[in-house]
């Protein structure tokens, strides 16, 4: 146990080869930004509407936001990944055709894109929805009272708070975002994770490798809950218990 | 591209032993984490300085890394650690299956200890003042008074928590254990037979998920009357 070897980082990953472990645990944690990065995008816009669907008067938006939800909470993320990266092609001969001719790594990274992201959003469709409908009732009915349509009463009187409201909640969502790009690993995309236990593997390192991974998924954690505090302030309504003075 | 699901019928007694294995591994973590989870919220909740810290640290750091990660972690420690504690010469060998037992415990018990913790939180400070004028000490008191308020309070929320272990405890699959996603991916691979396996466990995982979440929602339901 007390004889970490740290040095290991600055050593070759292969004999000959000129690339050094850091370099490789850093490559992961580029590939699990950039994972993270875009299911954020996916997640924010889809998770948005449907949060928008299941507070709004149309009982068939109602029930698509209410299914879509359910279905993508219910069944774990790894078989959300299977399925985005084993079934999927199977399912769409064109999608097969067309994944055979990528490289593999732009293949794992859309399929992990897609899946991360629409799996966050219907967490993310939670907050919204949850943002939404801690808003009193007359903001709604003041909104129509001015002639606003039900689009323009949700662009201008109520979206604007509720997201406020769900920052701290999202915050936690982002958090588990980066947690969760890790699972990517299963269908063979080298992010941190999977770069990590390769070093493990490869080096007997173990704990070096483990220890350096902790470390960079605890710096990313921080950063995530310092950039969402920052946006915090920086949105908040002057009045309201949480926005300060 | 046909379909033929009579691979699953053919290999449903194999699937059923990693069902059971799941559920098992999540019944043991949930109750495990529970009561550990209590300790730590205890632990946080005390007056002990270097003990707030600790269990602090602890809650935090759990929830900042990966459960992927954590599970990598513990199947390379859980081995070092016995051997240290019972002075074995050589790492005993553990199964990657018992590991996971190991792993989903200490894992959740940081998240259950923050919800033990609010559902303290949420008991009137008049409630531990009545307890100490009874005459009881601290143990009687949070074991009598406090702990069981708090439990119910937060039912609904630990029920929540453990339907998400049960999703979660399908990372095992990274240790290549047979748990209900190990053994339906054991025989995809078998039969080539990936689209029917994997559209299998998701809709079992669906079924058994949706109707959980709709009895915790009744369950709310229902407890919230008593208030």
């Amino acid at each position: 146990m007390n004889d970490l070897n740290w040095l290991l980082f600055f050593e070759p990953i292969v004999e000959g080869e000129t690339i050094v472990w850091w370099e490789m645990l850093i490559s992961g944690l580029m590939w699990t930004m950039a994972l993270s990065f875009s299911a954020g995008i996916i997640a924010f816009s889809v998770g948005s509407l449907m949060g928008i669907f299941r507070t709004t008067t149309s009982k068939g938006l109602v029930l698509i936001g209410n299914i879509y939800v359910e279905f993508f909470r219910n069944i774990p993320l790894i078989v959300q990944f299977f399925i985005w990266y084993f079934v999927i092609p199977e399912i769409f001969p064109s999608v097969k055709a067309w994944s055979i001719e990528q490289d593999p790594t732009v293949v794992q990274f859309i399929a992990a894109v897609l899946c991360l992201g629409l799996f966050t959003a219907a967490r993310m469709a939670e907050q919204v929805k949850s943002g939404i409908l801690a808003l009193p009732r007359g903001q709604r009915y003041a909104g129509y009272a001015l002639g606003f349509t039900q689009p323009q009463t949700y662009r201008y009187i109520l979206l604007p708070m509720a997201y406020r409201i769900i920052v701290p909640p999202m915050t936690s969502e982002a958090m588990n975002l980066f947690k969760n790009s890790s699972v990517a690993l299963t269908i063979g995309l080298t992010e941190l994770t999977f770069r990590t236990r390769e070093m493990g593997e490869v080096t007997f390192a173990f704990m070096e490798a483990y220890i350096a991974a902790t470390v960079l998924y605890v710096i990313v954690a921080m950063s995530v809950n310092r950039v969402m505090a920052y946006v915090e302030r920086k949105t908040s309504v002057p009045g309201f218990i949480a926005g300060g003075k | 591209m046909a379909l033929d699901y009579s691979a699953v019928g053919e290999s449903l007694p194999y699937l059923m032993k990693g069902l059971q294995y799941t559920i098992q591994l999540t019944v043991v973590a949930c109750l495990g984490g529970i009561f550990f989870g209590t300790l730590l919220a205890l632990a946080r909740l005390s007056s002990i300085k270097p003990l707030q810290f600790a269990a602090a640290g602890y809650v935090n750091l759990m929830r900042s890394v990966p459960l992927i990660l954590v599970i990598f972690w513990f199947y390379f420690l859980v081995p070092v650690i016995v051997q240290s504690v019972t002075g074995a010469e050589r790492p005993p060998q553990i199964g990657a299956d018992r590991s996971a037992y190991i792993t989903f415990i200490m894992f959740e018990a940081a998240f259950f200890c923050e919800i033990m913790r609010a559902g303290i939180q949420s008991i009137p400070r008049g409630q531990v003042g009545a307890a100490y004028a009874l005459g009881l000490n601290y143990g009687q008191s949070m074991r009598l008074i406090i702990l069981p308020q708090a439990f119910r309070n937060m039912l609904p929320v630990l029920l929540t928590q453990t339907i998400i272990l049960f999703q979660d405890t399908s990372l095992v699959y990274v240790l290549s254990v047979t748990d209900f996603l190990g053994a339906a991916s054991k025989i995809a691979q078998r039969d080539s037979r990936l689209v029917e396996m994997y559209t299998f466990v998701a809709v079992v995982y669906l079924a058994i998920c949706f109707s959980l979440s709709m009895l915790v929602k009744a369950l709310q339901r229902k407890t919230q009357i008593i208030r």
